[in-house]
């Protein structure tokens, strides 16, 4: 599996892929390529289809046409083995639970049905709550997070999986400095160490320093490349559906 | 002294309050179990659902002699099937749809209870239990199912944890989250009919509901949750016979009514979280000073407040 992964064999492939949400077509032509080492930054305005590309990654929504590949395994196949940091809100919150069995719930379909967390399991979540700096709250019940901490469990619980690759919804949304940072260190390492990550982002100057590539998308791939490579400002534009704004474009570190 | 010791030896001088007080345990136990899942999903609303739904299953096979439990059970899915076939019109709402057909539920086995013999007295054991005339047959048949209910919650318990604490990536995962809801709600409609006889079918929800409640407000662990809940269940069915015994007062409404008063003391005066302990904790913060290192915030906050004051 190493082996095929450093020749370059993609970590998730995309081919033109189209979803149709309840008769309305939410993405259409979506080719998107992830690679070991690739952080890259999936950007557009809301309603652009970024959640529901994730969706389509993670099987809970079937393409209409086209095809998701994990690892070379049709997306469908292959359930269970990407790491998904979903927003901060789809997770319950007020549950009776201290943050270390919060992150093992990761690991649930792994464990498997009628056991119980064995040796491995418990050596996974402890190094995922190193990873992001959580194990001294690992009592904590997490009720009782604040929202940076709270970001934190989301990742420990994906990174538990250990994952090759990991899918992260608006991961910087609400969280302060600190807490990015360490986010960001984070994933940059993650990126390093030969793991593939797929993030949606609206923090755009934030996405352009570390991603190592970015994906405009606007129901469809509007431009793709590493952050230096999309300087043109009317590609930017055109994937914000807006017609001129300095601010944006200072904003990008398109202009400046 | 003495009327101490007959207030606790009394009742089990009687072979029908060993029976009850066995029946009130179990029940107790197993709704605690169940009940803690349903409250930590936020569904006790569905459990009054069931509760009503079954009502026509278990007046059938009540009228026609055969295993209460069943009739139940198929009555309850049925009603559930209704439940999600109305709910795919766009303009209602589930939960207006399951109001909808819990109510004709009811009226459908008060309806078939009616063409029983001795309509009025059956029709109150079903609302409020009977649960001091029990057969021994009754008994072994809770202690059965109970112990069946108790050892499939505890086969999915980290499966239902996983999916109520995030069900999209719980599906991501490919655990088979439709199949978990249905065991639930089997477990939750099972958990009624066999609690009917002890506490009968509106006070059940009770039994479901408040223990699991009261554990919430006492705990943060799920475990110690799902121990809490079964105690006080118990606990309170066991409580309220003898007072039943003892005043000569309905058995279920009784029940019912000491489970509510252990909410109301544990909202009251939960460690952390009740209503009074929370406010003399505040107080204890503010006042103590060896908390001043553990919680730097407040009084870094204080200070920069009264450093502010006279410049102001």
């Amino acid at each position: 599996m190493t082996d095929v992964a450093t020749s370059g064999t993609p970590v998730l492939d995309v081919r033109s892929v189209a979803v149709d949400l309840g008769g309305r077509l939410a993405l259409k032509d979506i080719d998107l390529t992830v690679r070991v080492g690739d952080l890259v930054g999936l950007i557009g305005p809301n309603g652009a289809g970024k959640t529901t590309l994730l969706r389509a990654i993670l099987g809970l929504l079937t393409p209409h046409t086209g095809s998701i590949h994990l690892d070379g395994q049709p997306a469908d196949r292959s359930r269970g083995t990407v790491g998904y940091v979903p927003q901060r809100h789809e997770f319950a919150w007020d549950f009776p639970l201290p943050v270390a069995k919060a992150v093992l719930t990761g690991r649930t379909h792994r464990i498997g049905w009628l056991r119980r967390p064995r040796a491995a399991d418990r050596e996974a979540v402890d190094e995922a709550l190193e990873r992001v700096a959580m194990t001294e709250l690992r009592h904590r019940p997490i009720g009782e997070l604040s929202g940076g901490q709270r970001q934190r469990v989301l990742v420990a619980r994906a990174l538990a999986l250990r994952p090759r690759l990991l899918l992260l919804d608006e991961p910087f949304t609400g969280l302060d400095v600190p807490t990015q940072e360490l986010l960001t260190s984070l994933f940059s390492q993650l990126s390093d160490e030969g793991k593939a990550l797929l993030m949606t982002t609206h923090d755009l100057p934030a996405a352009a320093d570390l991603a190592t590539r970015l994906c405009l998308l606007n129901k469809t791939v509007i431009a793709e490349g590493p952050p230096d490579t999309l300087r043109d400002p009317a590609v930017w534009l055109r994937a914000f559906g807006v017609a001129k704004s300095d601010q944006l474009l200072t904003s990008l570190g398109v202009t400046r | 002294m003495n009327s101490v010791m007959d207030f606790l030896t009394g009742p089990w001088e009687h072979l029908f309050m060993r029976r009850a007080f066995a029946v009130a345990v179990m029940c107790g136990i197993v709704s605690g179990v169940v009940g803690a899942h349903v409250v930590l999903r936020g569904m006790a609303f569905i459990g009054d659902a069931v509760s009503h739904s079954v009502f026509p299953g278990v007046a059938i096979a009540f009228v026609f002699q055969f295993n209460l439990v069943l009739g139940g059970a198929v009555a309850g899915l049925l009603t559930a099937l209704a439940v999600a076939v109305f709910s795919q019109n766009r303009r209602l709402k589930e939960d207006t749809v399951i109001g909808v057909f819990f109510a004709a539920a009811f009226g459908l086995g008060i309806v078939i209870l009616s063409t029983a013999p001795g309509y009025s007295g059956s029709l109150e054991s079903f609302l409020f239990g009977q649960i001091l005339g029990i057969s021994d047959g009754d008994v072994v048949t809770v202690a059965v199912m109970g112990l069946i209910l108790l050892l499939i919650a505890g086969a999915v318990h980290k499966e239902l944890v996983t999916v109520s604490l995030d069900r999209e990536t719980a599906t991501a995962m490919g655990l088979p989250v439709f199949a978990l809801d249905v065991v639930l709600y089997a477990l939750v409609t099972v958990t009624v009919v066999i609690s009917l006889q002890a506490v009968g079918n509106i006070l059940v929800l009770a039994l479901l509901i408040t223990p699991a409640a009261c554990a919430r407000l006492l705990t943060d662990r799920i475990g110690i949750m799902m121990a809490l809940a079964p105690a006080i269940g118990a606990g309170s069915a066991v409580l309220g016979l003898y007072l039943s015994y003892a005043y000569n007062l309905a058995a279920g409404g009784l029940i019912v009514l000491v489970v509510t008063g252990v909410f109301i003391v544990c909202w009251l005066l939960a460690p952390r979280h009740g209503l009074l302990t929370a406010r003399t904790h505040r107080r204890g913060h503010a006042l103590a000073p060896d908390d001043v290192a553990a919680a730097p915030a407040q009084p870094t906050d204080n200070t920069a407040l009264v450093e502010r004051t006279p410049a102001a």
